[in-house]
């Protein structure tokens, strides 16, 4: 369905680029009602989502095992491409999922976490300490995480990872411009 | 008000992590979509592609091999024969704004940062649903209309050539002063 026949794709050419135009192919399922009419889709999918939280605790549970595991093997054997892209994943995907499991502080330790791999010239001169601490912390929050003492110290602990992962980050990128505005850049994710 | 009628549309969804492809699942289901096809790397995503031939093709960024960023680049070939014009919303917790400048020139349509939302993902679906933008072909890049605003006023550097405002020279800050003195 999504595609127009030729025939309906129009081209028009300027002087350094051309402008294709056609007619909406997904036109055909949009539909005008009534606002008595109008359900609520996302309400019904937040509705869902809800329904498969139960699963969330074992979910982050198998994520931050992976993570474990990455390091561990590069612990063990050393950087390499595959080693450091596996620990970057599982870093990225708890970066990426933990809010949505209920874990946002362990969100924020997986991004201060991927900001090192990403951002250190040399991770074999990382500090170990600076990826265990990571490490540790997201398993922390995670197995702490029905404590709701444990809630404002996940966030704490978040915060000042983040701190002293940045003025590392900062120290080894003094000579590398394009790395410390990146690094500096806000997130385009509002804050909570 | 415009309902999106989802059981016309045919979904792919492309992740390696399989809870992110089953929440995806769930939401996409519930939206009343009936057609979800998922893969777990580019490359089969783009075997996929072309096979089921998807309205909307929703993809994570960072995956082993072939990430989210070539299958982008992949589909949009214009001189493909398959469709080159599906909308394509890349799904990421890269959250940095290069990053969408990026995703922007591979002719991603659509950029959603994680975590994920059921009211972010709707609002990009109704979006390239409701609001399709042309296709810009130039010698380095071939998708959607990167610009979303139309600005007339704009004469600067970047105005395209041989659209209705020409790109007009302006004296710099320094000879505007220089020509005061």
């Amino acid at each position: 369905m999504a595609k127009n026949s030729a025939k309906d794709i129009e081209v028009t050419a300027f002087a350094t680029h051309q402008v294709i135009t056609q007619p909406n192919p997904l036109r055909k399922v949009l539909r005008r009602v009534e606002d008595k009419d109008m359900d609520d889709p996302v309400a019904r999918a937040e509705q869902a989502l809800a329904s498969l939280s139960g699963e969330f605790g074992d979910w982050m549970a198998t994520e931050v095992g992976r993570l474990s595991a990455a390091y561990v093997a590069i612990r063990n054997d050393g950087f390499t491409k595959e080693r450091r892209d596996e620990l970057f994943r599982a870093a990225h995907d708890i970066k990426g999922d933990a809010a949505t499991f209920g874990f946002p502080a362990a969100a924020g330790v997986a991004e201060s976490l991927c900001r090192v791999i990403e951002h250190a010239p040399d991770l074999e001169k990382v500090p170990a300490e600076l990826f265990t601490h990571h490490i540790n912390a997201i398993l922390a929050i995670v197995h702490e995480n029905t404590r709701l003492d444990s809630i404002s110290v996940s966030a704490e602990l978040s915060r000042r990872l983040r701190k002293v992962a940045d003025d590392y980050l900062a120290q080894v990128n003094r000579d590398r411009p394009e790395h410390l505005e990146a690094i500096l850049a806000p997130s385009i994710v509002p804050a909570e | 008000m415009f309902r999106i009628d989802f059981n016309k549309l045919r979904f792919l969804v492309c992740d390696d992590n399989p809870h992110m492809r089953r929440i995806l699942r769930t939401l996409l289901h519930s939206f009343g979509a009936r057609e979800v096809y998922e893969a777990e790397d580019g490359a089969t995503a783009l075997e996929m592609y072309s096979h089921y031939v998807p309205d909307i093709v929703i993809t994570d960024w960072a995956m082993p091999i072939f990430d989210g960023l070539e299958l982008a680049q992949m589909i949009r070939q214009p001189e493909s024969k398959g469709n080159p014009y599906a909308p394509i919303i890349m799904l990421t917790g890269h959250s940095e704004k290069r990053r969408v400048t990026v995703a922007r020139d591979a002719g991603v349509t659509e950029f959603l940062a994680k975590p994920i939302s059921a009211k972010g993902l709707y609002q990009r679906i109704l979006n390239v649903v409701a609001n399709p933008r042309p296709f810009i072909k130039t010698k380095t890049y071939f998708g959607p209309d990167r610009r979303r605003n139309t600005n007339s006023a704009y004469m600067g550097p970047e105005r395209r050539v041989g659209e209705k405002h020409e790109v007009l020279q302006q004296p710099s800050l320094l000879d505007k002063a220089r020509s005061s003195i």
